[in-house]
């Protein structure tokens, strides 16, 4: 009876281990599909031209296979929507930690939340037919669905990764530091910027990482709102094509298995590349530099 | 003298942190028995450290105040995007809006395929991604021993909940539509919103495992149950509110999702309510998008597009804030 029990015990505790290393199994199931479909684009043109060409006429006869301005698309919107998501998840974060009231706090935290919880395409939607006229008239623009507006939208979309993972990283400073620096006379301010953030720096980091990670693989925003133009862009408010984009709005009219499908693959790879790293770098600072007490400062 | 004097300058020096939270100021009245006991003691280093200490005390409640701010920004993004949604969707909800196929290609009638479409996909996703999910959050909390096998396992759910959602259409395509042969469908639609979804739940049944008391199990197992009795008998039913808030989040994740069924199950239109898990649907998130952008007659559809999108965030918010509530109740009730 034991001895059967204890069979069963452990027949579960490998089932689950299996079951837990699905996760897993489906990363390198991505990794070979989107390998398998992406490489023969490399058999008609070469990864350096592929991802260096200046130009991206998939369906002109020869056609153009270059990503290298959707690329620069993707990495200027990331970065000007971290530039507008950053300080304000990171202020939120602080605000919510260390200012706010609880009362407060358990009303934000769930804006917040909901924030997260729009859909993407409601977002895009968003920028399409509000805010770009807004912008359009407000700049005198040609166009309002531009760089600078799918940027603004992107950072709406990672303060809430920002945020909440930042405000984990503060709220996990030991309470011995701050209230050492408040002993010493610093102000409740001054031990915020010269304790607490230097304390949480590791934690923040991987949240922005994070966050600017969720900004280069969103879809449906810069799909609709980044203006689809693949060139390489001059200005804030030129029209854009990040790679997701591209994949998004080309993958129906591709034919199946031809070049141009190979192409999208492709690009979803350089896409999947990025995030991977991004993720691998986050997930490598928050190990290196874990703050596991007030001893490891 | 001499003590007076040392004592008004640690006293002034002393940054006041206390006036933030709303207590009386107790060097308020310190500083008033000094004046009148040494006023004409006033040196130069006092009035230096009382100018520092206004600045210091100017730059703190400048900076909160602009902390403030920021948190306010979300709120207002927020209220924003929902006000602009109602206001111009409200007058589209029609009895007829939700219950209508669509019409005269797409600019007139409803959205019922759509509002069915979505909500058997998600819920289709969250079949497949429940079951995987927890039994992976059950090996993780319950079952692991810290060590490499325990970072890859965690290392490969961070990375698959960072894969851009586009990327996990392109997946859908080549996988489940391609090589499994399902087809453009419901079923192929359903399983890539379930890789999708995974983490999320494994995220969310995690908390609620740890959220279990240890005495919970320490007693189940001391009276003999085995590891797996205590984690089916005891530790799963305690964690069960915790988890099915998780799967309600997950839900929301899976109905606001559009790249990842561009390829895999969604259509431009499709009159049909979907007869099996092969067939083709129609999805609230995509309708909007062809609607906005390439519909027969963009501008004339415009009320047709904030009604879609006001229905969709009414389900997607609408799951959260039960999760959310539910959630703060269970926390209240474990404290």
């Amino acid at each position: 009876m034991a001895n059967k029990q204890h069979t069963k015990a452990k027949t579960m505790q490998s089932l689950f281990f299996c079951i837990a290393t699905a996760s897993v199994g489906i990363l390198f199931m991505i990794m070979i599909f989107l390998f398998m479909e992406g490489i023969p684009l490399f058999k008609i043109v070469s990864p350096n031209d592929f991802l260096l060409g200046k130009y991206w006429y998939p369906t002109s006869d020869p056609p153009d296979f270059g990503i290298f301005p959707l690329i620069l698309a993707s990495l200027y919107v990331t970065l000007l929507s971290s530039v507008i998501a950053i300080p304000l998840g990171v202020m939120t974060a602080i605000y919510l930690a260390e200012l706010a009231s609880p009362r407060v706090a358990e009303i934000v935290k769930p804006v917040v939340e909901l924030l997260a919880a729009l859909p993407s395409v409601v977002i895009g939607f968003f920028g399409m037919v509000i805010v770009a006229p807004f912008l359009q008239k407000t700049f005198g623009l040609a166009t309002g669905l531009n760089l600078f507006n799918a940027a603004l939208m992107l950072a709406f979309m990672s303060i809430p990764t920002i945020c909440s993972l930042s405000e984990d990283a503060v709220y996990s400073v030991p309470t011995g530091l701050k209230e050492g620096s408040l002993a010493l006379g610093a102000t409740h301010w001054e031990t915020i910027i010269r304790v607490i953030l230097p304390a949480s720096v590791s934690g923040i980091s991987t949240a922005v990482i994070l966050g600017m990670s969720r900004a280069i693989g969103e879809t449906m925003v810069v799909l609709m709102v980044a203006g689809g133009a693949a060139m390489i862009p001059g200005s804030l408010f030129d029209p854009v094509r990040p790679l997701p984009a591209s994949i998004a709005a080309e993958m129906a009219e591709a034919p199946f298995r031809g070049d141009h499908y190979y192409a999208l693959f492709a690009t979803g790879i350089v896409l999947f590349l990025f995030t991977l790293l991004f993720n691998i770098v986050a997930d490598f600072i928050s190990h290196k530099y874990r703050q596991v007490g007030e001893a490891s400062l | 003298m001499m003590d007076g004097d040392k004592m008004e300058i640690t006293k002034n020096g002393f940054p006041d942190d206390r006036s933030e939270t709303g207590e009386k100021d107790p060097n308020q009245t310190g500083i008033k028995v000094m004046k009148t006991e040494c006023a004409d003691s006033e040196t130069e280093i006092q009035k230096a450290v009382k100018k520092l200490q206004s600045r210091r005390r100017f730059t703190q409640k400048f900076l909160f105040g602009l902390f403030r701010c920021a948190a306010l920004v979300n709120g207002l993004a927020l209220l924003i995007i929902v006000f602009f949604m109602l206001k111009n969707g409200i007058s589209a909800i029609t009895w007829e809006f939700l219950t209508d196929v669509p019409r005269e290609s797409m600019t007139k009638g409803g959205i019922l395929p759509c509002i069915v479409g979505t909500v058997l996909m998600s819920l289709g996703g969250i079949l497949v991604a429940m079951p995987i999910g927890v039994a992976s959050a059950v090996h993780l909390n319950e079952y692991a021993r810290p060590g490499k096998m325990l970072r890859i396992i965690r290392l490969g759910i961070n990375n698959l909940a960072g894969v851009p959602s586009v990327v996990f259409g392109l997946f859908g395509l080549a996988f489940f539509v391609t090589f499994l042969k399902m087809g453009v469908s419901l079923a192929a639609g359903a399983l890539t919103l379930g890789a999708l979804t995974l983490p999320v739940i494994i995220g969310s049944t995690e908390e609620a495992l740890k959220s279990v008391p240890n005495t919970y199990r320490e007693a189940s197992l001391g009276l003999g149950a085995s590891k797996w009795q205590t984690i089916y008998r005891v530790v799963l039913p305690a964690a069960m509110p915790g988890i099915l808030t998780g799967g309600i989040l997950g839900l929301s994740r899976a109905a606001g999702e559009t790249a990842p069924i561009m390829f895999t199950a969604a259509v431009f239109f499709t009159p049909d309510l979907p007869s099996s898990v092969f067939s083709e649907i129609m999805a609230l998130p995509y309708h909007i998008y062809v609607l906005a952008t390439a519909g027969t007659n963009i501008e004339a559809t415009r009320p047709l597009q904030y009604g879609t999108s006001l229905v969709l965030i009414s389900l997607v918010l609408g799951m959260n804030l039960v999760a959310i509530i539910w959630r703060s109740r269970l926390r209240r009730k474990l404290k």
